[in-house]
């Protein structure tokens, strides 16, 4: 059947028979329908259902009412704020140092990808044992320099946080390393010949030559970096679990803690308050990847 | 032979001083994992970088299901199996269909469905999971695997759909007109020229689905909840109940439970990345 599909070279034929128009509208929607019914039942009805569970004032009050709440958005801001910030401009340097022509640097590339390329669960719960304070691996070193005992890692809330964003960090700094790579290999030889040519040091060729091509795509991965980084559920879950004493949720283990304690509408509520900040970003994603 | 310049040692010695710690850090925590796994119970804590005597005992327990916490092992690696394989057909499925009627058909009002998918593909799922879990149960899918599938399908969907467009688009349209002018039918279009032609998209978002199903903690300790029903990351997750957790015992598992991933991204690397980065690079 496909050797049979030689094009004519004229290019000028125009094929538009009216008889095709439905047998291909009616196949197109045959076709899409299963993903039609999978977006009603499973993203509609629930986000719907979701809006409704949370139509009532009280709910938000009490939410705003919760220490752990307004604790929650505050560590939300900062996992955005610092860890995604950090992420990107490790990787943004780290796509320099993977772009070297050296067969060793291609070696550890592929080493590099292990973090995402493994699940979260058993590496998160390794780095868990590698913090806790008795037996882990780090204060065991720190006391073999030192002679004293390390910092009770995960039981201080600043530095458990600041634990669950470098877990965070050391899971998807490899995809969006990649990411800038790809990007940066886009970039066309010869800009950078000109650039030696006109003299121009290691810091300009970056100011003038990579950065202007690097600048849109790494405001686009920082976006949807952001997205994402709200629904990262297991990096402090199973990092901390919201400890101690529920001091170092995000907002997206906050909706299933009310949901633990049967307080759905505080769950959904918490979303909800969410939604401004959440959906200008979204909208700044589709418009860049709808064209 | 050459020898090497000044220069061109300390540019070396500058690339090592970066590329050492970049390795440590990212090896460190699998390398722990690694190897807890193959220390014996005793010396698994005493912080050494090698065991004095190290031993696949950990192995032969978890694949004995000799622990409480391990009673369902091979059942719930079973269970991920099942899963990951059934999500990752089930979107090739639905996403090549859809990709499809939207790219090359044309099917009205598919601009809209691919920017509904794409808003889809942009809500955290963290955010989606508990009206999916009251959904769920409305639908009385709780504790069926289905429900995990299903959603599961639900989040995978709309990237490879956009991906798959992505890629559809990219073949020329002259091939459509030829089948038209042999007298091909949609489907027959669909099956003798797209099919083989998206091949190497297909198999990246078959990975890519298969993948995230198989990685998913969340959604998987949310929507099931029998012991012999969930898949090996909720029993893993089981194992932090309690405070005396068999930490070896955890990491063995947890690395039996990481290899098959890793694998296949390694088999399918060169798929996954150019699939995964187009999109991106394209802006």
């Amino acid at each position: 059947m496909t050797s049979t599909l030689t094009l004519p070279e004229s290019g000028t034929m125009q094929v538009v028979p009216a008889r095709w128009v439905t047998p291909w509208q009616t196949w197109g929607s045959i076709l899409i329908v299963p993903y039609i019914i999978i977006f009603i039942l499973f993203v509609v009805y629930p986000i719907g259902y979701g809006f409704w569970i949370a139509r009532h004032p009280h709910s938000y009050v009490e939410l705003l009412d919760d220490p752990i709440f307004a604790r929650s958005a505050v560590n939300t801001l900062v996992f955005l704020v610092v860890g995604i910030n950090i992420k990107m401009v490790i990787a943004l340097l780290l796509s320099g140092f993977f772009i070297q022509a050296r067969t060793w640097i291609k070696w550890l590339s592929v080493l590099f990808i292990l973090p995402w390329a493994v699940p979260s669960i058993p590496t998160i719960l390794s780095l868990r044992f590698m913090l806790n304070p008795e037996w882990g691996v780090i204060n065991t070193l720190i006391f073999r320099i030192t002679g004293e005992d390390g910092p009770n890692w995960l039981n201080d809330p600043t530095i458990a946080l600041s634990m669950a964003i470098a877990v965070h960090i050391w899971k998807s700094l490899p995809f969006w390393t990649l990411i800038l790579i790809a990007g940066r290999m886009a970039i066309p030889d010869d800009l950078y010949e000109a650039a030696s040519v006109d003299g121009a040091t290691k810091w300009q060729k970056f100011k003038y030559v990579t950065w202007p091509s690097l600048r849109t795509l790494y405001l686009t991965s920082t976006i949807l970096s952001m997205i994402w980084t709200l629904g990262d559920f297991n990096s402090v879950y199973l990092l901390t679990g919201g400890g101690p004493a529920d001091l170092t949720h995000v907002l997206a283990t906050l909706g299933i803690r009310y949901l633990r304690l049967d307080q759905v509408d505080m769950s959904m509520a918490a979303i909800m308050v969410a939604l401004p900040f959440v959906l200008p970003l979204v909208f700044f994603m589709m418009k860049r990847l709808s064209k | 032979m050459k020898r090497p310049t000044l220069g061109a040692v300390t540019s070396e010695a500058k690339l090592l001083l970066i590329g050492i710690p970049v390795a440590i850090w990212t090896l460190l925590p699998i390398y722990h994992l690694f190897l807890f796994a193959i220390s014996p119970k005793e010396s698994a804590f005493s912080g050494k970088l090698w065991p004095d005597h190290p031993t696949l005992h950990n192995f032969a327990v978890v694949f004995k299901q000799e622990h409480y916490y391990l009673h369902h092992f091979w059942q719930q690696l079973w269970n991920s199996l099942l899963i990951a394989v059934a999500t990752g057909a089930l979107t090739l499925l639905v996403a090549t269909g859809a990709a499809f009627a939207i790219s090359r058909l044309k099917v009205k009002g598919g601009r809209v469905v691919m920017n509904l998918a794409l808003f889809t593909y942009f809500i955290p799922a963290a955010f989606l999971a508990v009206p999916m879990y009251r959904t769920m149960g409305l639908y009385g899918l709780l504790n069926s695997q289905w429900a995990l599938i299903l959603a599961m399908v639900t989040i995978a969907a709309p990237y490879s759909i956009w991906v798959l467009k992505q890629s559809s688009d990219q073949l020329p349209v002259e091939l459509d007109e030829a089948a038209i002018m042999d007298g091909a039918s949609p489907m027959q279009l669909f099956w003798f020229v797209y099919i083989p032609l998206m091949a190497p998209a297909l198999v990246a978002i078959g990975t890519y689905a298969l993948l995230l199903a198989w990685n998913e903690y969340l959604y998987a300790f949310l929507l099931l909840s029998k012991d012999t029903a969930v898949t090996l990351p909720v029993g893993l997750g089981n194992f932090l109940a309690a405070d005396d957790s068999p930490w070896e015992l955890l990491m063995t598992t947890g690395l039996i439970y990481a290899l098959p991933p890793a694998a296949i991204y390694y088999v399918f690397r060169r798929y996954m990345v150019s699939g995964l980065t187009q999109g991106a690079v394209k802006n």
